[in-house]
């Protein structure tokens, strides 16, 4: 195994008095696709968001591409290569599709680079450039799934954070939207950290995932093996054998 | 008709100005969610700061009227700016997790605070312009004669806003300030530091109040160090008119609170001037309480 990209050492975060993550330990390999499951509530968001520096915690290390990266402000993670499509998609309702995609590229300085990647978003999304001069409030639920990725894809990160891409979208868009995050995976090595609650989806795309339960990780496996288990079978993919 | 017509460009020319206030409210409400009562005595500085620096430089007789008026405006608005920035590091920031009540009560410290400032500084007294910085003459406009200073004041608040608006809309950070009125988190997902972006907001808000104090002296020869409390209000009045947040909002509900203002002024009587420009406030917040440009898209979630 090379060295981890993204590593956690005993993550604890709290909100108030109240501790949520409890000593988090993961790590992320350079190309991986890396899955969080869990219920509502087990602290999928809150290591995700403690990832992209939205919240702070309370104790222990993340570690990115060898360096502490807990220290540094959640705006100077993305300059590092860290990017985050966050639960709820969280576009920017009243701009249009191009601003909020190019925003995505905010610290980027390379002009021709960032077309690239529009064009490369585009390509990946198309229907983004069909509705890209759309205010980005008035797009169905899927699509502005597609623009909140587009837009983390657009700081050409080294790892993409997803928060719950699946969340309230019909089948058909969930497998429409895995399928492209597996795409670029494959064609350009991106590593991804995917939270999900549908876990059958996650561990169809996920090449390794992690089980947490009210702020501990409670397993850990290759996706085939944790697909097996069958814990996790009754817990998380409905019992079926 | 003839007296339509001029109080119809009067209204145009205190709406503008009226508009660049605005625009330092609702730009600050639009990123913090807060009201700077304080943006009512930065103007009034700015009112200041261009009498002192006008009468200490003479500007406008080494440079020409016009250039020595604009290095004059971009003198004030650079220091009304700068105290813009320092008031939010001062009274704003450390607030920043408190509650909301707490930045207001700050707010109005502030404002006091800057208030009696000039009131030691200058003393209590109205403090007059010298005479005849802009031409005084008129101009003939399809028939009607419009002091050239009025139309002189109409035209420097359109650039600012026009200027303002490009910025907004069309550079980067003037982006990253609309993506964190939106929503802050998100902004800082996308790398934006919205520290910086308030910082911005403060210097480009009070810069342009400072302006409008400046407008003010140079459109009514004179200052008083407690003329914020009013334009502030009623600044403050167009910009929930416009619908708060929103920036071309602020611009139109100046201006056009600005004409009603002068038109009721001069067909109903001049008395009810104020309490015109308030019914305004009242009615607006009883018919569309987003305002006249507020909240346009409806989120689909």
């Amino acid at each position: 195994m090379p060295e981890p990209i993204l590593e956690i050492r005993d993550l604890r975060v709290k909100y108030g008095n109240v501790e949520a993550l409890h000593g988090v330990d993961l790590a992320v390999h350079p190309g991986e696709i890396v899955t969080i499951l869990g219920a509502n509530g087990a602290g999928k968001s809150t290591t995700l968001r403690a990832i992209s520096g939205l919240l702070q915690p309370s104790a222990g290390e993340i570690r990115f591409e060898g360096r502490p990266a807990h220290t540094v402000p959640a705006h100077e993670r993305v300059r590092l290569g860290i990017a985050q499509s966050p639960e709820g998609r969280r576009v920017f309702g009243t701009l249009t599709v191009r601003e909020n995609l190019l925003l995505g590229a905010f610290t980027r300085k390379d002009k021709p680079g960032i077309a690239d990647s529009l064009a490369f978003v585009y390509r990946l999304f198309p229907v983004l450039q069909q509705r890209r001069d759309q205010l980005a409030g008035t797009l169905s639920g899927g699509e502005q799934q597609m623009l909140a990725i587009g837009r983390a894809l657009m700081a050409r990160p080294r790892v993409l954070l997803l928060d719950e891409p699946s969340l309230g979208l019909a089948p058909l868009l969930v497998k429409a939207i895995f399928h492209a995050i597996r795409e670029v995976n494959q064609t350009t090595g991106l590593t991804v950290l995917l939270v999900e609650q549908n876990a059958r989806a996650a561990l169809k795309l996920a090449h390794r995932g992690y089980v947490m339960e009210v702020g501990r990780i409670v397993l850990h496996d290759s996706a085939q093996a944790l697909a097996a288990d069958p814990k996790v079978q009754s817990a998380y993919l409905g019992g079926r054998k | 008709m003839e007296q339509f017509f001029q109080q119809l460009t009067n209204g145009l020319a205190v709406g503008g100005i009226y508009a660049l206030i605005a625009l330092g409210y609702t730009m600050v409400y639009g990123v913090m969610k807060l009201i700077n009562f304080a943006h009512g005595d930065l103007f009034t500085w700015g009112g200041y700061l261009g009498l002192t620096l006008l009468t200490s430089f003479l500007l406008q007789d080494r440079l020409g009227v016009l250039a020595g008026v604009g290095v004059l405006a971009l003198m004030v608005m650079g220091l009304v700016g700068l105290m813009g920035v320092l008031l939010e590091r001062a009274a704003y920031r450390p607030l920043r997790e408190a509650p909301r009540l707490s930045a207001v009560v700050s707010a109005l410290g502030a404002s006091i605070f800057l208030q009696n400032a000039l009131m030691l500084l200058y003393g209590a007294q109205f403090q007059v312009y010298p005479d005849g910085i802009l031409p005084q003459g008129s101009v003939d406009v399809f028939g009607l004669r419009i002091p050239v200073v009025r139309i002189l004041v109409l035209l420097a608040s359109l650039v600012m806003m026009a200027v303002l608006y490009l910025f907004v809309q069309k550079t980067k950070i003037g982006t990253a300030i609309r993506a964190a009125a939106i929503d802050q988190g998100a902004a800082r997902l996308m790398g934006i530091d919205v520290n910086r972006v308030v910082s911005i907001v403060f210097l480009i808000g009070p810069a342009l109040g400072g302006s409008a104090g400046l407008l003010v002296g140079l459109y009514y020869g004179q200052v008083n160090f407690t003329m914020g409390w009013v334009y502030g209000m009623k600044a403050f009045t167009a910009a929930i008119l416009g619908g708060i947040g929103n920036i071309p909002g602020a611009m139109v509900g100046g201006l056009l609170l600005g004409v009603v203002e002068a038109l009721g002024a001069a067909y109903l009587s001049i008395a009810w001037k104020d309490a015109i420009a308030f019914c305004v406030l009242i009615l607006i917040l009883i018919v569309r309480p987003t305002g006249l440009l507020g909240e346009r898209v409806a989120e689909k979630v």
